[in-house]
């Protein structure tokens, strides 16, 4: 051991104490009093016992964290949501439509987010969310696509996601998703980077332990997009994992890459069975 | 006006004469800090909601002064009485000079 | 495992370092108490400022304050780079003399909060909050 693996185990020690339990919590989280947010369910067959409980990041916050997003005028995620609906009823593009023009009203979109990242046959591959609306904006509506987790990307994800909160999320990680999802799962337990931590290192092996003065999730993203605190606005899924790749001091792939494509899915089939719970609070 | 700008107000539609009901505001605002570099290593100046005013039928319930220290997107949680029928006006003041404001209806009954 | 004198001073001295933070109350906290109080003595008590022990994040922490009968209520985060946070100023329809918000806390620090009290008088309260540094600031 030397000095600064001693230093490191110092610092974790100073902090331990004061941050207490360091367990996910027991407490349920009812959103406006009315949606039942399913926050832990049995993990899905497909990973094989690796964890016995699937828990969504909403148990490892602290009380006033968790608050916020019990009650819609306390989120400040819901300003992008406000967004998302002012985007999805405003004309754009050389067809003269918007999202409404094809779906009607955001509401009758519950149910979609849910089962994304989704095949798309006609494209022959994996959509995610923001994919399949980029999908509409140039071969519908003739209008200019997003680019990843900018935009109207994040607004119109998180509008999505708020109409479909409470419902499970059901990705499918078999027929032709399955090759995707393969390299998803891949790229989960894959070590990167100079601290040379896979996805799993964390997640997995270490949720509910402390990592200096946070508290790790289960890495779920069942939640997202989701309002951080510490940049006080709404974050995409790629970007998230794009600072967890960053953060194992690795090259990252990019938002919107085939690889975070892959991983999104196989993230989220590790969720299978929560809520959906977009857009959350987390710090 | 600043891009985004949107105030919200939570307020009940309806109370009993003299009632103390809560009231919440946000309103989506950077409360740029005026502590931060940009890209190009100088300070980004500061621009915030520098004031928010409640009155009910003009007659105030708070006034409050804003610094740089209140978080991106300002919310405040307050009560007030409500003496008779009326209107809440929420007043947001901006550095650039903007104004925003809404206006809440409460019944007596 | 090896570990010097020089490793064991320096330890030391990361404690020290520790136990005294820089974040402590600042010069210009004190100016902005004087200025809402023309130096008036401070009572304890009659006012109270709520704030969570350990904020997950500075950039955005709820604190409460509340002072039954004040007219208003001075905000100050003493080790902000800027102390001030907020004066309440409460009105004749103001149904309690109370307030919530969410703040910028630049470290671990007291939250103050002054109350002027009807009768010109002023009381203060603080709250130690302990700012948390995420796991890997991803």
């Amino acid at each position: 051991m030397n000095f600064k693996t001693m230093s490191l185990i110092s610092a974790v020690a100073l902090a331990l104490p004061t941050l207490g339990m360091a367990d996910a919590d027991d407490d349920s989280l009812m959103i406006n009093e009315e949606i039942k947010i399913v926050t832990k369910a049995s993990a899905p067959a497909h990973m094989d016992g690796a964890v016995d409980e699937v828990m969504s990041g909403w148990h490892f916050r602290a009380d006033g964290t968790q608050a916020m997003q019990m009650d819609d005028f306390d989120n400040p995620g819901m300003l992008g949501v406000e967004t998302g609906e002012d985007i999805w009823n405003e004309v754009d593009g050389s067809e003269g439509k918007s999202c409404a023009s094809c779906h009607g009203e955001s509401a009758s979109m519950a149910g979609v987010k849910a089962v994304y990242p989704k095949w798309n046959d006609s494209a022959e591959k994996v959509f995610t969310m923001q994919m399949q609306i980029n999908d509409c904006r140039e071969n519908r509506m003739g209008a200019e696509t997003y680019k990843a987790d900018k935009g109207g990307s994040i607004p119109l994800e998180a509008l999505l996601a708020s109409v479909s909160r409470g419902m499970p999320v059901n990705v499918a990680t078999d027929g032709p998703a399955q090759a995707t999802w393969e390299q998803g799962k891949d790229l989960y337990y894959t070590r990167t980077g100079q601290l040379d931590l896979s996805c799993a290192n964390c997640h997995e092996d270490n949720y509910g332990n402390m990592i200096r003065a946070d508290h790790l999730s289960q890495g779920q993203i069942n939640g997202f997009p989701t309002y951080r605190l510490k940049n006080a606005k709404l974050n995409g899924v790629h970007s998230r994992f794009k600072g967890c790749v960053r953060d194992t001091r690795a090259e990252t792939y990019k938002p919107g890459s085939d690889e975070f494509v892959a991983l999104e899915l196989y993230v989220a089939s590790r969720g299978n069975g929560l809520s959906v719970e977009g857009p959350s609070v987390r710090n | 006006m600043a891009d985004g700008v949107k105030p919200r107000v939570k307020a009940p539609k309806k109370a009993a004469a003299g009632d103390v009901v809560t009231l919440k505001t946000l309103i989506s605002h950077k409360m740029e800090s005026g502590q931060r570099k940009g890209k190009d290593g100088n300070l980004i100046p500061k621009s915030i909601i520098n004031r928010f005013t409640c009155a009910f039928n003009g007659k105030n319930v708070v006034d409050v002064t804003l610094e740089s220290a209140i978080s991106t997107n300002p919310y405040f949680e307050f009560e007030a009485t409500v003496p008779e029928a009326g209107d809440f006006q929420f007043t947001w003041y901006d550095d650039d000079g903007s104004v925003y404001e809404e206006t809440k209806s409460v019944a007596i009954g | 495992m090896e570990f010097s004198r020089r490793d064991t001073l320096a330890l030391g001295a990361g404690a020290v370092a520790l136990a005294v933070m820089p974040f402590q109350v600042n010069a210009a906290a004190d100016e902005a108490i004087a200025a809402f109080t023309g130096g008036a003595d401070l009572a304890d008590g009659g006012v109270t400022v709520t704030a969570p022990e350990i904020a997950e994040n500075g950039n955005t922490v709820p604190v409460s304050v509340e002072a039954a009968g004040a007219t208003s209520i001075l905000l100050l985060a003493s080790g902000n780079p800027t102390p001030g946070v907020a004066q309440f100023n409460f009105g004749e329809l103001a149904g309690s003399q109370s307030a919530s918000t969410r703040i910028r806390l630049a470290g671990t620090q007291d939250v103050v909060a002054i109350a002027k009290m009807a009768d010109g008088s002023f009381a203060r309260a603080a709250s130690t909050v302990k700012v948390t540094i995420g796991g890997c600031g991803g």
